[in-house]
């Protein structure tokens, strides 16, 4: 049965435009031709345009500079899946730094300072060096990547990304033989972040993931600056993020101050706090449950308080045909 | 000494009033119901607390008012527990009981909050005069349930939290406190300890 649905969402993936995204294009068009100045305008307006209820947020000069030569829509989710409102896409989250409530991060990560900020790659790389955004996205195209985000906590949300593949990033470090894995980490900068100045926090800071090396060379892996058309709302990361589709939410890391390609496996965050609930690989996986609650089905918010919203989790989240062959030969049950 | 209970009753009614307004107006984030699952659930944990301080409140400040109170707050305890119970079976379970028995087999703290509840249900049926008359001194030893309650609900919480200690430490810190407040000998000390003008008024009597 998940065969069936998998196959007939994966159709949707790649061919259907949806309603609103064409809706939303031929209004836009319109209302250009209407006022007489296509010329003059520039392509970001087509972003702006699309996610008209979303609130504007800044716009750092890296950010404004590539949103015309944005490749938009690179990768679309499957027919079904219907973007979740910005707004609730940034006012209900997951980032410990902030708290634990999911209204923390909004309430409290406008204190973060995210410019200047610099990101370090170091590791078993022969060009290893601390870059700022915009070296760091150099010269590589800008893509939107509409994926689905499923949290570990069984909810899910779909949500637009702008960002590039990781693996160029990687490539452009160029890894030695030696590197096995890449190791993330977030800031820490307990002045700014309430949840690491708390004497009772399980976490060990820094905030650290780890991919294998295919994982994080895989094309849908991407490093994330924006999202909706506009750059990163603090609470999700900003100002550059991890954004791994197929894996449970808390592998896509936030507000990453180092890279680092390493030999072996790195100590995670959440493996080290409870290594029964949480593994290094943490791959959407509807058949092996959390010990203290299902993963066979997730609730797509937002929802309300007369339906659950409850679909089914697909096999890797719904990206099986992509990623399932990195995995080939492994107990998932023992590497969960 | 009416104002009083009538403004404990509003104080204690707000924060229900309050998160329902919420959710109508679409200010509970995208997913209302576990919103209203945590609120109502922590408040319970809270009008507990709250509850069990008065005792010792009233040995402290010889304020009868807050005995007034006391099986008010207890009520309201009972009550916001019950609509975290609800919130779950509605909006998290969905009224879907084929699920409920995976669900309890992997989260046993739903059955140690349902058993908090159960005994606060006790309790609150037996809140009423006629019961204490009936019961006469069995009364206050069955409402010496309501200390293994908050011991149950202390676990239940306990076993639901993921990256931080801080909240639920302060909760247990003040449960543990208002236990020890109750051993005999720190309980009598307590109501030696009088107000300051109350104290020189008895030793101006004494001359």
């Amino acid at each position: 049965m998940l065969i069936r649905t998998r196959k007939r969402h994966h159709i949707g993936e790649h061919q259907v435009t949806p309603e609103s995204v064409y809706l939303a294009r031929r209004h836009f068009m319109a209302g250009v031709a209407g006022l007489g100045m296509a010329a003059a305008l520039p392509r970001s307006v087509w972003a702006s345009s699309h996610y008209d209820d979303v609130e504007k947020g800044r716009q750092p000069d890296w950010l404004a500079s590539r949103l015309d030569n944005t490749h938009w829509q690179a990768v679309t989710a499957g027919e079904n899946d219907k973007l979740t409102p910005f707004n609730d896409a940034s006012h209900y989250n997951n980032f410990f730094e902030f708290g634990t409530s999911k209204d923390d991060p909004y309430k409290h990560a406008g204190d973060m300072t995210t410019e200047p900020w610099t990101i370090e790659i170091d590791g078993e790389v022969a060009r290893p060096g601390t870059l700022d955004v915009d070296q760091l996205l150099g010269e590589q195209q800008l893509e939107e990547r509409i994926y689905r985000l499923r949290c570990v906590e069984a909810w899910s949300m779909v949500i637009p990304w702008l960002g590039v593949p990781l693996s160029e990033i990687i490539k452009r470090a160029e890894p030695t033989s030696d590197a096995k894995f890449v190791r993330f980490q977030t800031l820490v900068r307990p002045e700014e972040m309430p949840g690491q100045r708390s004497r009772f926090a399980l976490i060990d800071w820094p905030y650290q993931e780890g991919l294998r090396m295919d994982e994080a060379m895989h094309p849908l892996t991407i490093l994330s600056v924006g999202m909706y058309g506009r750059v990163l709302p603090n609470q999700n990361g900003a100002p550059v993020r991890l954004v791994v589709p197929w894996k449970y939410g808390f592998k896509s890391i936030k507000s990453i101050v180092r890279i680092s390609l390493v030999k072996e496996q790195p100590p995670t965050a959440w493996p080290t706090i409870n290594a029964n609930e949480y593994g290094f690989y943490s791959n959407v996986n509807p058949d092996v449950d959390h010990p203290r609650w299902s993963q066979a089905r997730e609730r797509r918010l937002p929802n309300s308080l007369f339906s659950t919203n409850m679909i089914d989790t697909q096999m890797f989240n719904g990206y099986e045909d992509e990623v399932a062959s990195l995995y080939k030969g492994m107990d998932l049950r023992t590497y969960f | 000494m009416r104002l009083w209970r009538c403004t404990v009753f509003v104080a204690a009614l707000l924060p229900f009033l309050w998160w329902a307004w919420q959710v109508a107006a679409g200010q509970a984030g995208p997913e209302p119901g576990q919103y209203l699952l945590l609120n109502f659930g922590q408040c319970a944990l809270i009008l507990l607390l709250l509850t069990l301080s008065l005792t010792p409140l009233m040995k402290l400040t010889r304020w009868k008012g807050f005995a007034l109170i006391r099986r008010q707050l207890g009520l309201w305890t009972f009550s916001y527990g019950v609509l975290h119970l609800t919130s779950y079976l509605l909006f998290i379970l969905g009224l879907d009981f084929s699920a409920l028995g995976a669900d309890l087999q992997r989260r046993p703290y739903i059955i140690v909050g349902f058993a908090a509840l159960v005994m606060l249900l006790a309790l609150a049926v037996t809140s009423n005069r006629y019961s204490m008359k009936r019961l006469g001194k069995r009364w206050k030893f069955l409402h010496r349930l309501v200390y293994i309650a908050l011991a149950l609900v202390l676990l239940h919480f306990f076993w639901v939290v993921r990256a931080d200690m801080g909240q639920w430490s302060a909760y247990a810190l003040a449960g543990v406190v208002l236990m020890l407040l109750r051993i005999p000998v720190i309980s009598r000390a307590l109501g030696r300890i009088r107000p300051r003008h109350g104290r020189v008024a008895s030793t101006h009597r004494s001359r």
